[in-house]
């Protein structure tokens, strides 16, 4: 059964069962490996991408239900960042946000969804919005550093 | 394999009465952990995001009604659930984390029927009625009577969850919701519960308490209830219903957490929340 639909505003499509994880279409069939997958049952974030630009998680999102739907993955959203997002992904670097690295797609693909509707979102804000993602180096302070620089660390 | 995807509520129920072994499913997030060989295994689903009969959140002559397929984004995102039922405002918060809030919805919570689902105890302290649709038109079922055993439900084969409708609370009714966790965010609970009531004249002249994962289904604690209803607020009261609420459940050991540990937070919880009546 194929499935189209917009994946970073080009139209694909995907063949496979409709119940196929939109995670495992992503990665093995629309070579977007950017996408990663933790923990597969709905707990770590890793797979978080955006449906209809809001942050989901792609381990549990079947392929029958992204038909006609909007699509974004990590690779979509930093291909050219601007203005709030860009500042952020910079700081992110500078700061230590990143680690072993296995988060942070899923983390930047939520960062970019708060940054979208709020662009100097509180320290407590970028925790409640992060709440889905598990970091298990960085502490989360980088990453709160990175997007709340204004307010004094802990 | 075939997954349809119904634009009507009426279409909706003509496929499921023509092959009633087809799934309803809608936000996926309880399915969808079965993992892949379990989901390829599945022939037939039934997609409810696309029924706008499902979705929106209207008020009514009786109180609110919230549409089945409403995720936990736009439930706490509604200003009238927060004004009118901070307790469904306060779970919503809490159920996983965004990701899992901008998928998960409040029907697929009490369809799934776990006894642990954060919604469920709110909903019947809120004395909810879940309303329901199938070949014969739509029925009411009392929320109270909506769980009938472990993962089981009232919906009749062919029927679809289609509202759940919240009456309006007595003036002056405080309300609380606590989910006791491994950790605030994302995690199943271990101990949920859910307070309404209200006091006149110096008494509790009203009160439902409820809990989740303290026994096969989500319950209404109704010997605390019971225990404290006329009484006068304040500590005395608070203490006896806690008691009382931890000898009526029958939680269990299992991964999460111990029948002992439950029943002490949940002592704990109904007592604070008990506290809370003014």
């Amino acid at each position: 059964m194929s499935t189209a639909f917009l994946l970073n505003g080009r139209a694909v499509e995907a063949d496979g069962h409709p119940m196929s994880r939109l995670l495992d279409v992503l990665r093995e069939q629309l070579g977007h490996t950017g996408t990663k997958e933790g923990c597969g049952e709905g707990e770590c974030g890793a797979c978080t991408v955006r449906l209809d630009g809001s942050p989901v998680l792609s381990c549990l999102v079947p392929l029958f239900q992204c038909a006609g739907r909007r699509i974004e993955t990590v690779e979509g959203i930093t291909a050219a960042p601007e203005g709030p997002l860009r500042d952020a992904l910079e700081r992110f670097v500078a700061t230590g946000g990143v680690q072993c690295g296995a988060c942070t797609p899923g983390i930047v693909v939520t960062l970019a969804s708060l940054l979208a509707s709020n662009a100097t979102p509180s320290r407590e804000e970028v925790r409640t919005a992060l709440a889905g993602n598990l970091c298990r180096c960085t502490g989360y302070e980088g990453i709160l550093r990175a997007l709340a620089p204004a307010e004094p660390e802990r | 394999m075939i997954a349809l995807s119904p634009r009507s509520l009426d279409e909706a129920v003509r496929h499921l009465a023509d092959d009633p072994a087809l799934v309803p499913v809608a936000g996926c997030t309880d399915l969808m952990v079965r993992g892949p060989e379990a989901l390829h295994r599945m022939d037939r689903v039934l997609d409810l995001l696309g029924l706008p009969e499902l979705r929106g959140i209207c008020a009514v002559s009786e109180g609110l009604e919230i549409g089945a397929a409403t995720t936990f984004t736009e439930i706490r995102h509604s200003a009238a659930i927060r004004a009118a039922f901070p307790a469904l405002t306060a779970a919503a918060e809490q159920v996983g984390g965004w990701q899992i809030q901008n998928r998960g919805t409040l029907g697929g919570n009490l369809a799934n029927a776990s006894p642990a689902g954060d919604s469920l105890p709110v909903l019947l302290a809120l004395d909810a009625t879940v309303i329901l649709a199938g070949p014969a038109g739509q029925r009411e079922v009392r929320m109270d009577g909506f769980h009938t055993g472990y993962r089981k439900t009232a919906l009749a084969p062919g029927e679809i969850l289609v509202r759940i409708r919240l009456p309006h609370p007595p003036a002056g009714t405080v309300q609380a919701f606590r989910k006791v966790g491994t950790r605030e965010a994302q995690a199943i609970s271990k101990v949920v519960v859910a307070l309404a009531g209200h006091v006149e004249g110096g008494r509790i002249a009203g009160i439902r308490l409820a809990a989740g994962s303290v026994a096969a289904t989500p319950v209404r604690l109704r010997a605390a209830e019971a225990a404290i209803l006329g009484s006068s607020p304040g500590l005395v009261t608070a203490e006896r219903a806690g008691r009382t609420a931890a000898r009526e459940v029958q939680p269990i050991d299992d991964v999460r957490s111990t029948a002992d540990y439950r029943r002490f937070a949940l002592e704990r919880v109904v007592r604070r929340m008990v506290l809370g009546l003014t």
